[in-house]
C-alpha cells in the first residue's frame, strides 16, 4: 500500500485530528520508552565497566532479595567502576537462565545469582548446563532449613514425626514452596532417606512459595511444612507455627529460633543448607576472574554487607574461586542422587 | 469504629502535602508501568526498592501503594484501547472494551473502567482496613478441594460462552486447555509437550497468549483485508458517560467488586477467576434482561455483548481492583506474601527491619493505617488523573489503519520481549497470532481459548494439590463447606433448568404483569443456554 493513500480510513476532519492523533501516539511511545528505560535501570553512558547482574527467578524471590541486596552494595560502595543492571530472567525455575548464561561464553560484563534451586532446575527440566562449567565466583550466604508444624500439632520434636513416618509415610502430608527439585522438596526427602524411610513414599505437595505453603499449614491442610524460615518468622514469634528442627550445622542465632535444636541435635545424621552464590558465564579471561572475585570481597567485606545479611536473617557464608567450583560439583552429587532415588531423573 | 478512628488517624497523616506528592509519583509511575505489557507492579516496585531507600518506610510505602493500584489501573488503558491485556487480570476487560473502542465508545470504556476501578479499590480498601483479621482466620480455612469447585463453577459457566456453533466452541475451549498443558507438570516434575524447548516448560504466559490471539491475530486479520473491505472509520463518540451508562455500570462495578475481593483475600485466589466470573456473569444477566425487558425498554436495550457492552468492561475492571484490595487481607494480617507484588512488598518491610508476620497491624499500626490511607488517597488521585485523559487516549485509535497496526505489534513485541527479554518469546508472540489469524479466518471463537488457558492449569493444580493431600480419595473434594455449598447450588440450579424454563415459558405466554423476577437472579450459575446464544462471538 503506498504511503499517500488518504482514502476512507482519515477521520473526520483531516488534519486537526490527525495531528492530534499522531501527537497523542507519539506521547505515548515517548512515555512508553521512558518508563521501560525507567524500568530496566538503564543508565548508560558508555563506561565499559558496567556489568549486567541476572537474577534466575522473579522479583521479590529469594534469588532477587540476594542479587539486589549485592548489587546495591557494590553499587553504592562504586566497587565495579561501573553501573550495574539488574535483569530477571523468569523461565523453569532458574534453568532458562541458566542456559543461556552458558551460552554467554566469554562475557566479561555479566554475573547471575544463584542457588541450590536452580542445581535442582536445572535436573529437573532437564537443562544440561551445569553451574559449575561456568565460573563460578563466589558463594555468598546460606539459610538454614526449618522442620515447621501449626501450633496445634500432634508432633512435639523431630522424633514424633519420624516415628509417623516409619509407622505408616503414606500417614503425613508434607509440604514446602518449592517444585520438585527445590530445596524445600530435596530437604523432605533427604531427611526421609537419614531417617531410614523411603522417600518415595513420602507424600509431598508443592506450594507456590512460602505464603501458599503457610497459609496451607494455618489452615491444617498439610501437617508439616519444609522451608527456609526468614518467611516465617513472624508466624513463629506469633506463636501460629512451631519449629521442630533446623538442617543446618549450627542453631540459628535468632531470639525466635535459638530454642530450636539441629537434626544432628536430634540424632538425626543430616546437614541440610540452602545457599546463594554468583557465577560468571563460562569461558572468561583469568584475570577478569581475579578481578571480579576480588570485587565481591570487597563487597563481602563491607559494613553494608553485613547489614543486609542481618536485616535478611541470612548466614554469612562466603567462599571464593575453586573452593566454590568444588562446593558447587558437590551439591550438583547430592542433588542428582537424590533425584536418581526418587526416580524423577 | 475504632478502625475509623485509625483510619482517620491514617488519613491525617497520609494528607500531608509531602506524602500526597510521594503517592501522585507512585500512582503515575504504576499507571506508565501498567500501560507496558510484561512489567508487571510487582517488577515496578522491585525496581524502584532502591530510590525508597533514602525514605522513611512510610513514605516509601505510601508510593509502593500508589505504585500497586497504578499499575493495576494502566493494564486497563491498552487492553481497552489497543486490544494487549498487559497482565493476566485485565485479559477480560480487552473483550467487551476494544470492542467499544472500535465502536467509538472508547472514552467511555475508560471513564467506566477507572470510576469503576475507583469505587472497587475504595470499598476494597475500607473493607481490609474494617474487617482484615477477621478475614484473614477464614480465607486459610479454604483449601484446595473449594478452590476447585469454584473452578468447576467457573468451567460450567464458560458454556455460556461458547458462542453459536457448539462444536466450535468446544473446540476452541479443548485447544486453549491444551496449550494450558504445556510445560512442566508440578507434581513429577516431567515435561509435557515441550518438545524438548527449556523455554516452554514453564507454562506458557498467559498475556502472551492473550496478545498473541487478540492483538496480532487481529491485526494480521486487517492487514489480510485491507484491500478488499473498505476501512471502518472509528466513529467519534462522546467524551463523557452519558446517563444510561451510568445507570448500565453501577451495578457491575459493585457485583464486580463482590466478587473480587473475597478472591483476592484467598491466599490462592488471583485476579483471574474472579475478572472472569464477572464477566459472564454481567453477559448472562445483559441476556436476561433483553428477555425479560418489555416494549421500548426492551428496544434500547438490546443485549450489546459481542459488540462492546459497557457492563462487560465495568464489572470486570471492578473485580481487578477489588481483588488487587483484597490482596492486602492477608499480605497485613497474616504477613503471608500471597502474589508477587506483596512479597516484594514484605521484602521492603524487612529492609526497614520491621518483621511481617501476625503482629503487623498491632505492632506497626501507624504505619499500616497509614498505608491504607495511602491507598484511599491514591485511588481518588487515579481517578483524577484519569478520567480526563480518557478522551484524549481514546483519540488513539483515530490514527490511520496501518500506523495504528504497526503501533500495535510494536507495543505487542515489546511487551513479550520485556518480561525476560528473551527473542523467543517474540516468535511465541507471532506463532500465538497466526494462530488467532488462522481461527478468525474458520470462525473459531477466541474466548473459549483464552479461558481454556486460564482455567486449565488453575484447575488440574488444585484437583491434583487435593488428590496428594488425601493420598488419591476423591471424598477430599467435598471435605470443605464452601465445596458443598459449591456444588449444591450448582446441582440446584442444573436439576431446576427444565423447571425454570417451563414456568418461564408460561410466564412469557401470559405477559400480564411485568414482574419477571429472572431479571435479578444473580445467583445463578448453570450453563443453561449455554450455546444458544445467537450473538456473533467471532472475537
Amino acid at each position: 500500500m503506498s504511503t499517500t493513500t488518504s482514502g476512507p480510513w482519515t477521520p473526520d476532519g483531516g488534519g486537526a485530528g490527525r495531528r492530534g492523533a499522531r501527537a497523542a501516539l507519539a506521547a505515548a511511545l515517548v512515555t512508553a520508552l521512558v518508563a521501560v528505560t525507567a524500568a530496566c535501570g538503564v543508565t548508560r553512558g558508555d563506561d565499559s565497566a558496567d556489568m549486567d547482574m541476572w537474577i534466575p527467578n522473579s522479583p521479590g524471590g529469594g534469588y532477587d532479595q540476594t542479587g539486589r541486596a549485592a548489587v546495591g552494595v557494590l553499587d553504592r560502595g562504586d566497587i565495579t567502576g561501573g553501573d550495574l543492571q539488574v535483569t530477571n530472567i523468569l523461565g523453569a525455575g532458574g534453568s532458562v537462565a541458566m542456559s543461556r548464561l552458558m551460552g554467554e561464553e566469554g562475557n566479561e560484563r555479566l554475573m547471575m545469582t544463584l542457588g541450590l534451586g536452580v542445581v535442582g532446575s536445572t535436573y529437573s527440566f532437564g537443562v544440561d548446563a551445569r553451574p559449575h562449567d561456568a565460573t563460578p565466583l563466589a558463594q555468598l550466604i546460606e539459610e538454614q532449613e526449618g522442620v515447621l508444624v501449626p501450633a496445634d500439632s500432634p508432633f512435639r520434636t523431630i522424633d514424633d514425626l519420624v516415628a509417623a513416618w516409619e509407622k505408616d509415610p503414606g500417614s503425613v502430608v508434607v509440604g514446602g514452596g518449592s517444585s520438585p527439585g527445590g530445596p524445600d522438596h530435596l530437604f523432605p526427602m533427604q531427611l526421609a532417606k537419614a531417617t531410614g524411610v523411603d522417600p518415595k513414599q513420602v507424600r509431598y505437595v508443592s506450594y507456590d512459595g512460602g505464603g501458599p505453603l503457610t497459609s496451607a499449614l494455618l489452615g491444617n491442610k498439610i501437617q508439616v511444612g519444609f522451608s527456609g524460615l526468614a518467611e516465617f518468622e513472624g508466624q513463629i514469634a506469633a506463636g501460629e507455627l512451631r519449629v521442630l528442627a533446623v538442617s543446618g550445622e549450627e542453631r540459628v542465632a535468632e531470639d525466635v529460633l535459638a530454642d530450636v535444636p539441629t537434626l544432628t541435635e536430634s540424632g538425626i545424621d543430616l546437614v541440610f543448607t540452602n545457599w546463594r552464590g554468583v557465577i560468571a558465564p563460562p569461558g572468561i579471561s583469568e584475570e577478569r576472574r581475579a578481578e571480579l572475585i576480588e570485587q565481591l570481597t570487597r563487597m563481602h567485606d563491607s559494613p553494608e554487607w553485613q547489614h543486609a545479611l542481618t536485616d535478611n536473617g541470612w548466614t554469612d557464608a562466603f567462599v571464593t574461586g575453586d573452593d566454590f567450583e568444588q562446593f558447587l560439583r558437590d551439591e550438583d552429587e547430592r542433588v542428582s542422587t537424590t533425584l536418581k532415588e526418587l526416580d524423577l531423573l | 469504629m475504632e478502625n475509623l478512628g485509625l483510619l482517620a488517624d491514617g488519613l491525617a497523616a497520609a494528607l500531608t502535602p509531602v506524602n500526597l506528592l510521594y503517592a501522585a509519583v507512585g500512582v503515575l509511575l504504576g499507571t506508565f508501568v501498567g500501560v507496558l505489557p510484561g512489567i508487571g507492579p510487582a517488577m515496578a516496585i522491585a525496581l524502584l526498592l532502591p530510590v525508597t531507600f533514602g525514605l522513611e518506610p512510610t513514605q516509601a510505602f505510601i508510593m509502593f501503594a500508589g505504585l500497586y493500584y497504578g499499575g493495576m489501573y494502566g493494564g486497563s488503558t491498552t487492553s481497552i484501547l489497543l486490544n494487549t491485556p498487559g497482565e493476566s487480570a485485565s485479559v477480560m476487560t480487552a473483550l467487551e472494551g476494544n470492542l467499544m473502542a472500535r465502536a467509538g465508545r472508547g472514552a467511555q470504556a475508560l471513564a467506566t473502567a477507572a470510576i469503576g476501578s475507583f469505587v472497587a479499590g475504595t470499598i476494597g480498601t475500607l473493607l481490609v482496613a474494617m474487617f482484615a483479621p477477621a478475614l484473614a482466620d477464614v480465607a486459610v480455612e479454604i483449601g484446595a478441594p473449594s478452590y476447585f469447585a469454584l473452578m468447576v463453577l467457573a468451567l460450567v459457566m464458560t458454556t455460556t460462552v461458547l458462542g453459536a456453533s457448539p462444536l466450535r466452541g468446544f473446540l476452541s475451549l479443548f485447544v486453549g486447555l491444551t496449550i494450558g498443558l504445556v510445560g512442566l507438570d508440578l507434581n513429577t516434575g516431567q515435561p509435557r509437550l515441550t518438545f524438548g524447548v527449556t523455554q516452554l516448560t514453564d507454562r506458557l504466559d498467559i498475556v502472551v497468549v492473550a496478545v498473541g490471539i487478540f492483538a496480532l491475530g487481529e491485526a494480521l486479520w486487517v492487514a489480510a483485508h485491507l484491500r478488499r473491505k473498505p476501512a471502518r472509520v472509528v466513529p467519534v463518540g462522546q467524551p463523557w458517560l452519558g446517563r444510561d451508562d451510568w445507570r448500565r455500570s453501577w451495578k457491575p462495578w459493585l457485583r464486580g467488586t463482590a466478587y473480587g475481593f473475597p478472591f483476592g483475600a484467598l491466599p490462592a485466589g488471583g485476579a483471574e477467576l474472579p475478572t472472569f466470573l464477572s464477566y459472564v456473569t454481567e453477559r448472562r444477566l445483559a441476556r436476561r434482561t433483553r428477555r425479560g425487558a418489555k416494549g421500548r425498554e426492551a428496544a434500547l436495550r438490546t443485549d450489546e455483548f459481542g459488540k462492546g457492552a459497557i457492563e462487560g468492561v465495568a464489572g470486570p475492571e471492578a473485580a481487578n481492583n477489588a481483588s488487587a484490595a483484597g490482596m492486602l487481607v492477608p499480605m497485613l494480617a497474616l504477613g503471608l506474601p500471597v502474589t508477587a507484588t506483596a512479597s516484594v512488598m514484605l521484602s521492603a518491610l524487612q529492609g526497614y527491619g520491621i518483621q511481617p508476620g501476625p503482629q503487623l497491624m498491632t505492632d506497626h499500626a501507624d504505619m499500616v493505617w497509614t498505608l491504607l490511607a495511602s491507598l484511599l488517597v491514591g485511588n481518588l488521585l487515579l481517578l483524577v488523573l484519569n478520567l480526563p485523559l480518557a478522551p484524549l487516549w481514546a483519540k488513539l485509535l483515530r490514527i490511520p489503519r496501518p500506523q495504528l497496526y504497526a503501533g500495535i505489534i510494536f507495543f505487542a513485541c515489546l511487551g513479550a520481549y520485556a518480561t525476560n527479554l528473551d527473542p523467543f518469546d517474540i516468535g511465541l508472540l507471532l506463532l500465538f497470532g497466526l494462530l488467532g489469524l488462522a481461527m478468525r479466518r474458520f470462525g473459531l471463537p477466541v474466548l473459549p481459548l483464552i479461558l481454556g488457558v486460564i482455567l486449565g492449569p488453575l484447575m488440574e493444580t488444585k484437583l491434583r494439590e487435593a488428590l496428594t493431600i488425601s493420598g488419591g480419595d476423591p471424598a477430599i473434594l467435598w471435605s470443605e463447606p464452601l465445596a458443598i455449598a459449591i456444588y449444591a447450588v450448582l446441582l440446584l440450579v442444573l436439576a431446576s433448568r427444565p423447571l425454570l424454563s417451563r414456568w418461564r415459558a408460561r410466564a412469557e405466554a401470559q405477559t400480564v404483569d411485568g414482574t419477571d423476577d429472572d431479571t435479578d437472579g444473580r445467583a445463578d450459575g448453570d450453563g443453561e443456554r449455554a450455546a444458544a446464544g445467537t450473538e456473533g462471538d467471532q472475537r
